[in-house]
């Protein structure tokens, strides 16, 4: 960590709120190279030996502790796909921050591809917060496309909470995740974009065990010219409950389009969706507008909120 | 404070030009309750939308302590002072009640600040401050919120649009209560929509507005009796022809 530049502080700043070496188990991947390492008596990072990437072993019954492995580039041209596979033990509770953040200043583009999957253990808990992040004045690409999948057990439950707020020139989200009885999935995914930039992202959850449920919220903000498409499908394949709810604000020349798709194979699934695409309404910019903010400053707030 | 004069303002519909405002005239002395009452379509929130800056007037003057408001924008008339509580106030998916109060401050309030301007409105504090403004209030709890914010904005004239409308009978009291307490404990000067007896009576004036003019002004006292009569009736007749 010393030896990490002030650009890579930052850039670690903005995806994983790290201001300095974090606590716990953390592992830093600088430019495809280790920038960092740390285990924990209960938390085990390893280097894969057949292909790029790490395993993160969790003993059961490991509770309140937290796992950091961000990821930064900063070398233009640079690309990589990486493979990291989290092994969660039985009855833990554990947060787990990742995130991407590339800073481009070349022509060339910089690109990272994440495979994570997360076995998670009978009635463990796990919060995933990623965050992805791109800067630079350069001309070359910024593009990250994560692929998340994740197998709960039974009583499992995850908690995915990520954002990708600007930067980012081009992503494609793949997200599957399969429950069984009694497992949780709760997915908040905010995303803004600007530019010419595109974002597609593909979310299927399968809830093939008694008693499991999903809640995914969407919330994405498409401004410019930019490009955005939503694929959330949600199937379930026994008694089951899912909600599903995707909402994009949509400015300037942006184009969105929201697919849901919910298949039920169970005559006790129940599952829902609801989605809107709207641009802000007026009466919303005029109310603040009316408490003294200009017709900029109500937009920001009104985006910040939404986003939050 | 305010002096509006001639103002007038009209839309296309489907039968050519339609006037909503037929030349209004109107002067409101600083620190003064006035309430605008008369019958449904007869102008008066199109009147307060105007002062506010949030349709423009076909032609007229308002002036707000001597500066001509005609060509200043929402933002710049909320500057000087001017609030204006919607008759139907639109939801914020995302943003909570203390930030919209915040907002509405111009600072970041503390919790018991904002459990202050919602006890004003009958509102159980504590089971709201972190709530969103989303499709999950009630229209009341809506409308209690937007009166709110008119509060904890403080400005020198706050206009309420129908503040009454959709809010329960306890509720109804709590607001009488908070309108006159302001009245009583501030310099500011607050114009009130409504058709409600109980906020008539707290006016020092009332204006009746029909048919897109003011009719009548004077004490509740004198007003009152006269509201629903044929007078009113055929001041919109009169106004239509």
């Amino acid at each position: 960590m010393s030896k990490l530049s002030a650009l890579e502080m930052n850039l670690l700043r903005q995806i994983a709120d790290l201001h300095k070496i974090p606590e716990g188990a953390y592992n830093i991947r600088e430019n495809g190279q280790l920038g960092g390492r740390n285990s924990t008596e209960n938390i085990e990072i390893s280097t894969k030996t057949d292909k790029p990437g790490i395993d993160i072993r969790i003993k059961p019954g490991t509770k309140n502790e937290s796992v950091h492995i961000p990821v930064i580039i900063t070398k233009t041209g640079y690309s990589e796909l990486v493979y990291n596979d989290f092994y969660v033990g039985e009855d833990s509770d554990v947060i787990i921050i990742a995130g991407c953040g590339i800073h481009n200043s070349g022509c060339d583009t910089a690109q990272h591809d994440g495979v994570h999957t997360f076995y998670v253990g009978k009635n463990a808990r796990i919060k995933y917060v990623e965050k992805h992040y791109g800067e630079g004045e350069g001309t070359g690409e910024r593009i990250m496309n994560p692929s998340t999948v994740v197998y709960l057990e039974e009583g499992a439950r995850v908690e995915m909470d990520t954002s990708q707020i600007r930067g980012v020139d081009s992503t494609r989200r793949s997200t599957k995740i399969y429950a069984k009885a009694g497992g949780e999935v709760l997915v908040l995914e905010k995303l803004l974009t600007h530019g010419r930039q595109t974002a597609v992202s593909d979310m299927e959850i399968m809830l093939e065990g008694d008693g499991s449920r999903a809640r995914v919220i969407s919330r994405s903000v498409a401004q410019d010219e930019s490009e955005q498409t939503f694929y959330p499908k949600v199937t379930g394949g026994a008694e089951c409950f899912a909600h599903v709810q995707c909402d994009s604000i949509i400015m300037g020349r942006a184009k969105v389009s929201s697919i849901p798709a919910i298949n039920a194979r169970h005559v006790s699934a129940q599952l829902v969706h609801e989605a809107a695409i709207g641009k802000i309404a007026g009466d919303q910019l005029l109310k603040l507008m009316t408490l003294g903010l200009t017709e900029k400053e109500a937009e920001e707030r009104i985006l910040a909120g939404f986003l939050k | 404070m305010l002096s509006i004069r001639g103002l007038r303002y009209a839309v296309e519909d489907a039968g050519g030009g339609r006037e909503i405002l037929g030349g209004i005239d109107l002067d409101v002395e600083r620190g003064r309750l006035v309430v605008i009452t008369g019958p449904n379509g007869g102008g008066k929130t199109t009147l307060a939308k105007a002062v506010m800056g949030l349709i423009e007037p076909a032609s007229g003057s308002i002036k707000f302590n001597g500066t001509e408001l005609i060509g200043l924008s929402v933002t710049e008339r909320a500057r000087l002072g001017i609030s204006y509580g919607f008759q139907h106030p639109p939801r914020f998916k995302g943003l909570q009640v203390t930030e919209l109060l915040s907002i509405a401050a111009g600072r970041k309030l503390t919790p018991n600040e904002c459990c202050a301007y919602l006890v004003k409105v009958g509102l159980c504090t504590e089971d709201y401050i972190d709530r969103e403004i989303d499709a999950s209030l009630s229209g009341g709890e809506l409308k209690r919120i937007e009166i709110a914010t008119i509060l904890a904005r403080n400005s020198s004239l706050m206009i309420f649009d129908e503040p009454e409308a959709g809010i329960d009978l306890w509720s109804f009291s709590k607001l009488t209560q908070t309108f006159e307490a302001i009245h009583k404990r501030s310099d500011s000067t607050i114009i009130i929509i409504s058709h409600q007896e109980r906020i008539i009576r707290l006016a020092d004036e009332v204006v009746l507005v029909a048919g897109g003019r003011v009719t009548q002004t004077g004490a509740a006292g004198d007003i009152l009796p006269h509201i629903g009569d044929v007078a009113v009736d055929c001041a919109i007749k009169e106004a239509l022809v």
